[in-house]
């Protein structure tokens, strides 16, 4: 029985490069070391799928050939005044790479993911810079770890064990065990409480309480881990510190934490919710750690303050490095929204949100990014690949992306597919299509085809060739 | 007296976000019914769901100066949070989040004023009822 070792998961941006896969008769029967996501996609994704391309034809969507969808999605671009090209951050960079060439032909908007997501972290890299670093240095040298408004509990799961508190460093020992026998200890003590006020019949004195706080010493073996999030999530019960900052109040807390860290005074006794005796212990952390790393997600990128946000921790990390070695690093969501970032770069000199509606390439977030456009209603026409925006933009801007025609490429059917024009199934890239794909810390890994797609599904880097192809035919180039 | 001003209203603070059953659930399928099990809910602190005069279970109406959307109520396990709901990422949060990008491109999905009430007369859609409802094609 056939098991492929060393499989990249294509899920979220942690890219997971140890999975094993077992596949019987062209089907996946077994995978070993991914997470619950991770293993829900290598054992479902053939589960859910459209076969067949679709148009939709007197309001209803109809199966037609893939040489139809095709063509019809070449007429829909290249008699549109201003598309949209939207999505890639679920596809490989070689996917990408020809979505921009289609792009620059039909003088569109390409912009990806990062726009609802990273989008303001990037801007804010832009105007003050990153320290930043792979993960192999976090996982042997990091000893304090910050989660600042991310959960990789839920939306990277197996960060914490690969990367960070709970993984095995050469110089650092992973805090597992202090966390298993910490929460069997306090389960423990709990039931012993019970059994002996059970047993006298009557109240003892509260239980001792766990060691918080421990004073920091420079050369412990071992991690911390503080967490600041608007909610106790799994991710903040496993940590050293848990600061409960209040919604839309993380630009304060970042900024007390600087004053903090220079020693000035705070003459106040909370900051966003936050004692500042605690902050005062936490910024102690900081500076006595020897390599401390600032994960921060989307709960800095998504509320009040959005890219400014992003500019305060970065300039926290800046201020942390004239004491020690501090670095930063921006939780991605999907497996190759760093990729597209990184093509797109590479390609016309802007990470997301480009224009090529004046024949070159230009870039102002604001303008030129996809759910302003779509709220302006300014597009008449999309193209969407390996990405759901009905399902996850604001309604106003998933209502303008409907109302125009709109071509969707995915593997599977989605809410955007369900309101598509065309519709064309392509093959699942990291499963049934090989390719390239850049981890959340910049690290290219080749993608693996494990399994082989349906004959009427392709791959994407296909299925947009085929359609430049088209669409430079019907412009009469060559 | 109307009724309307017997039901309770509570206001709060809208998070959105990422969960494990998300996450999952979208694997199995975005039609499937652990996908709208996994996001069509509105996690309350338990506090403010007695508060609210409600169950788990129970169906409200969370609105905000965007749309308003009707929701299964689950107590969250991520108590205590008072005056702040949360309801992952999916069809039924964007029906209600600010598209306002404030010139970066990202719309506000964190952190939003929003409204709970009680809507024992509503009925939770499924995600076909509800696209085509909000978007009249499909």
């Amino acid at each position: 029985m056939p098991a492929v070792s060393h499989v990249p998961c294509p899920v979220c941006g942690d890219f997971c490069d140890d999975i094993e896969v077992t596949v019987e008769d062209n089907v996946v029967t077994d995978v070993k070391n991914a997470c619950a996501v991770g293993a829900a996609r290598f054992l479902n994704f053939a589960g859910h799928r459209q076969m067949k391309p679709l148009i939709r034809k007197n309001g209803e969507l109809v199966e037609v050939s893939l040489d139809e969808a095709i063509r019809r999605s070449a007429e829909i671009l290249a008699d549109a005044a201003y598309p949209i090209l939207y999505g890639w951050s679920s596809t490989s960079c070689e996917a990408t790479r020809v979505g921009l060439e289609l792009a620059e032909e039909v003088g569109g908007v390409i912009d990806n993911t990062s726009t609802i997501c990273h989008g303001p972290s990037i801007l804010s890299i832009q105007d003050i810079g990153i320290s930043s670093c792979t993960l192999g240095q976090l996982r042997h040298r990091a000893d304090l770890v910050f989660y600042w408004g991310s959960n990789p509990w839920s939306a990277h799961p197996r960060h914490i064990e690969r990367y960070t508190m709970f993984s095995e460093g050469r110089f650092r020992q992973s805090a597992w065990e202090k966390y298993l026998s910490s929460l069997g200890g306090i389960l423990t003590r709990k039931r012993l409480q019970r059994a002996v006020n059970l047993l006298l019949g009557r109240r003892l004195s509260s239980p001792p309480e766990v060691e918080q706080g421990l004073p920091y010493t420079m050369f412990q073996k071992k991690r911390k881990m503080v967490v600041v999030d608007v909610r106790r999530t799994r991710t903040a019960e496993a940590a050293d510190y848990f600061l409960q900052v209040k919604p839309n109040n993380d630009y304060e807390l970042l900024q007390a934490l600087r004053m903090l860290i220079r020693d000035e005074e705070l003459d106040v006794d909370e900051v966003a919710g936050v004692p500042v005796e605690l902050l005062e212990e936490v910024a102690d952390v900081m500076i006595g750690c020897e390599l401390g790393i600032l994960f921060f997600g989307l709960g800095l990128t998504m509320s009040e303050g959005k890219h400014r946000n992003i500019d305060a921790a970065l300039s926290l990390v800046r201020d942390l490095n004239q004491y020690t070695k501090f670095l930063i690093m921006p939780m991605r969501g999907h497996f190759n929204v760093t990729g597209a970032n990184v093509v797109f770069t590479w390609q016309t000199g802007y990470p997301f949100a480009v224009d090529f509606s004046r024949g070159f390439p230009r870039y102002n977030p604001g303008e030129t990014s996809v759910i302003d456009i779509l709220c302006r209603e300014e597009s008449d026409a999309a193209l969407v690949i390996a990405s759901d925006p009905v399902a996850h933009f604001p309604k106003t801007a998933a209502q303008s992306l409907v109302r125009s025609p709109l071509i969707v490429i995915d593997p599977e059917p989605t809410p955007t597919s369900f309101m598509a024009d065309v519709v064309i199934p392509s093959a699942f890239v990291g499963i049934e299509a090989e390719g390239t794909a850049y981890r959340m810390d910049h690290v290219p890994l080749p993608l693996k085809k494990i399994v082989e797609p349906a004959k009427t599904c392709l791959s994407d880097v296909e299925i947009l060739q085929r359609i430049l192809h088209e669409v430079r035919k019907m412009r009469g180039g060559p | 007296m109307q009724l309307g001003e017997l039901m309770p209203k509570l206001k709060v603070s809208l998070l959105t976000g990422r969960t494990i059953d998300q996450g999952t659930g979208r694997e199995r399928g975005k039609f499937s019914e652990e996908y709208e099990r996994s996001v069509a809910v509105c996690q309350m602190d338990p506090d403010d769901v007695r508060l609210l005069g409600v169950r788990e279970n129970d169906i409200v109406r969370v609105s905000t100066d965007f749309g308003s959307v009707i929701l299964r109520v689950a107590k969250s396990a991520r108590n205590p949070h008072p005056g702040v709901i949360f309801i992952p990422y999916g069809p039924w949060a964007s029906l209600i989040v600010d598209p306002e990008t404030h010139g970066t491109g990202m719309p506000s999905l964190k952190g939003l004023p929003a409204e709970v009430e009680p809507a024992p007369e509503g009925s939770l859609l499924s995600l076909p009822e509800l696209l085509r409802k909000h978007f009249k094609k499909g």
